[in-house]
């Protein structure tokens, strides 16, 4: 034990006393401040003291989902950066990678997350996802089949459930309306 | 109680420890240095005493002072709790937070079937107590979050036997946190063992000096995650069908009520859930203990590599306590799966390491600086040149520079005293992007 406390000694000079700010509020600290979002993207705060629970609104300026504004909840735990974000749409939408109940399948969020990812990375994934469908990692598989069997009737869809129109046994949400 | 040395009142008798005084009276090849008397006038205990006089206080040290927490005392604590007490330390804490399972029978061997349900952490302690005379061995039935510095102050190592990467990251930042450099005793050493099937690591964390658990997280194996779309589309294996269940399907049914994994019901309902999804796509393979070990992450656990693992742990805490032998510097690796292969090597600590890592300054500043020349100062001071700065401390945001939103809410800050917001020798982290990670400043007003 002497060793040890004789050890640390030598090092006094190294050693310092650190704050008591958790590693994840760090770094969720860090991921904000350093946010480099498009007009596209924007992120809004409950309460702007805490940032660990916030919504992102993404306006799409092109593809099918344009004029469109999808707003994501964003709710992040204290073992982030070792957990990814949790995220989930809350307008309920038609699109092949978003279900009905608002999960986003995005590699990022579950199977391929790592710490060296950021929420920067994540909104920047969300955006793409509006850009650039994926007909291949369906969620709702109506949409995706849609999309890859008769496109122009996929975007048909997407147009009208986006104003809050019926399609099949289903009302969507509409995203028309304030951004 | 007490042994050698004092003649207090004890509960040992002759030869209690004949085999580990053979170790402690007589210096080996591999000896620490420290170990030999007066070798290093370093080592203050021993300096300039006689070797007799030397190994007498470090067996009352062992036996008589040292204090040691056990974090976990589950199939690796229950080992742990055993091997100190048989090496001869006999102040011991334990904290568990859990009750005992039926399940945990079959390897934690200080329960009982007549235990289950009660606290790990007080039934383990009653054991070793009762197995082990002299011994005291103080239990904590809770959580390791309920309990503050100074709790953690009174130890002289921590060894952890814990299942969960979020306690882990939380002890080693608490632990890292309190090391004070005026104070040597204020370092507390923490020996962290894990084990998963055959495979198992022990190491040895001199907070602030060797690299620390969250030096380390990006080596953890990932527990298989499936995507998403697999799940709700494709599933092939019984696992895609409990995730399924308890992703999808839990939320969708129960909006937000909170899945409790320790709740039979709760498992109930998911394995039935899961079952007539296995159904429908044909997969078998769906059982009660499968489920329960999706939705928990239960990482298959081998009592024998539980023993080897406590083990190298248990010696860690000896050598380090004693200074017998040179300890483990600082990452020892057992890989039982293919053959046996173990491996050795010092973990480097990162400087980019957001417990350990970074920076921290003293930062002697006027009463009257604003935040705004704060800020200023950050940025223009030759050693530091920090652009674009965000500033918190531990419990408020002083001033964000991004997204718009906090920017705007901490912009009224600028002009405020940092005094006013601050007091004598609290903490501002400082984040910005040419920053590895984190700078932290120890504010002192001149
Ligand atoms: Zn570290």
């Amino acid at each position: 034990m002497i060793k040890i406390w004789s050890m640390k000694k030598d090092e006094n000079a190294a050693a310092k006393k650190k704050p008591k700010t958790s590693a994840a509020q760090i770094r969720v600290q860090k991921d904000l401040t350093e946010l480099d979002l498009p007009s596209t993207m924007k992120t809004s705060f409950a309460d702007p003291a805490d940032l660990l629970n916030f919504t992102l609104t993404i306006t799409p300026d092109e593809g099918m989902y344009k004029g469109g504004s999808f707003k994501f909840s964003f709710h992040i735990n204290t073992n982030y950066p070792h957990e990814p974000p949790k995220v989930k749409c809350i307008p309920k939408i038609y699109h092949p990678n978003v279900d009905l109940e608002g999960n986003v399948c995005l590699n990022i969020l579950r199977e391929d997350w790592k710490p060296v990812l950021n929420l920067n990375s994540v909104m920047v994934g969300l955006q793409y996802l509006f850009l650039e469908p994926n007909a291949d990692d369906p969620l709702n598989k109506e949409a995706a089949e849609e999309m890859t069997k008769n496109r122009d009737r996929f975007a048909a869809n997407v147009k009208n459930t986006m104003r809050g129109g019926h399609l099949g046994s289903q009302r969507y949400d509409n995203v028309m309306g304030a951004a | 109680m007490a042994t050698i040395g004092n003649g207090s009142a004890t509960a040992d008798w002759p030869g209690r420890y004949f085999h580990i005084d053979q170790i402690l009276d007589k210096p080996g090849p591999r000896t620490d240095p420290g170990f030999s008397a007066g070798a290093e006038a370093r080592f203050k205990l021993s300096f300039r005493k006689p070797f007799i006089v030397w190994k007498v206080e470090v067996k009352a040290f062992l036996r008589d002072q040292a204090k040691i927490l056990v974090i976990g005392a589950g199939g690796l604590g229950c080992e742990i709790l055993a091997n100190l007490a048989l090496t001869g330390f006999k102040d011991i804490h334990v904290i568990d937070m859990d009750t005992i399972d039926i399940s945990n029978l079959n390897r934690q061997f200080l329960f009982r079937s007549k235990d289950v349900g009660k606290s790990k952490a007080n039934v383990a302690a009653e054991f070793i107590m009762k197995r082990v005379p002299g011994v005291k061995v103080t239990p904590y039935f809770g959580k390791i979050q309920d309990k503050d510095d100074d709790y953690y102050m009174q130890f002289h190592l921590v060894i952890c036997g814990l299942d969960s990467v979020e306690a882990r990251r939380w002890i080693n930042a608490t632990l890292v946190n309190l090391v004070d450099p005026e104070n040597p005793e204020s370092l507390k050493p923490l020996i962290d063992g894990g084990t998963e099937g055959f495979k198992g690591q022990a190491r040895v964390i001199l907070p602030t000096i060797t690299s620390c658990y969250e030096c380390s997280l990006d080596m953890l194996n990932k527990q298989t995650v499936f995507p998403i779309c697999t799940i709700a589309n494709t599933p092939r294996l019984p696992e895609h069908c409990i995730e399924w269940a308890s992703v999808l399907e839990w939320p969708r049914i129960y909006g937000d009520k909170k899945m409790d994994t320790d709740n039979p019901d709760h498992i109930s309902w998911l394995y039935k859930t899961a079952s007539a999804r296995a159904k429908e796509f044909n997969i078998e393979g769906v059982t009660w203990s499968l489920t329960q070990g999706v939705v928990k992450n239960i990482i298959p656990a081998i009592a024998s590599t539980n023993a080897i693992i406590a083990a190298a742990c248990c010696n860690e805490a000896f050598k380090i306590a004693t200074s017998s032998a040179a300890c483990l510097n600082n990452y020892f690796m057992l890989i039982g799966t293919d053959s046996v292969y173990s491996y050795t090597f010092e973990h480097e600590k990162r400087s980019d390491c957001p417990v350990c890592g970074g920076e921290s300054l003293d930062f002697p500043i006027s009463r009257d600086l604003t935040v705004e020349e704060l800020i200023e100062m950050l940025t223009e001071k030759q050693d530091i040149q920090i652009k674009k700065p965000s500033l918190s401390a531990p419990t408020k945001q002083i001033y964000f520079q991004a997204p718009p939103q906090l920017e705007q809410a901490t912009r009224p800050n600028l002009e405020k005293k940092v005094s006013e917001l601050i007091p004598e020798g609290g903490e501002i982290t400082v984040t910005a992007s040419t920053l590895p990670f984190s700078l932290s400043l120890n504010v002192i007003y001149t």
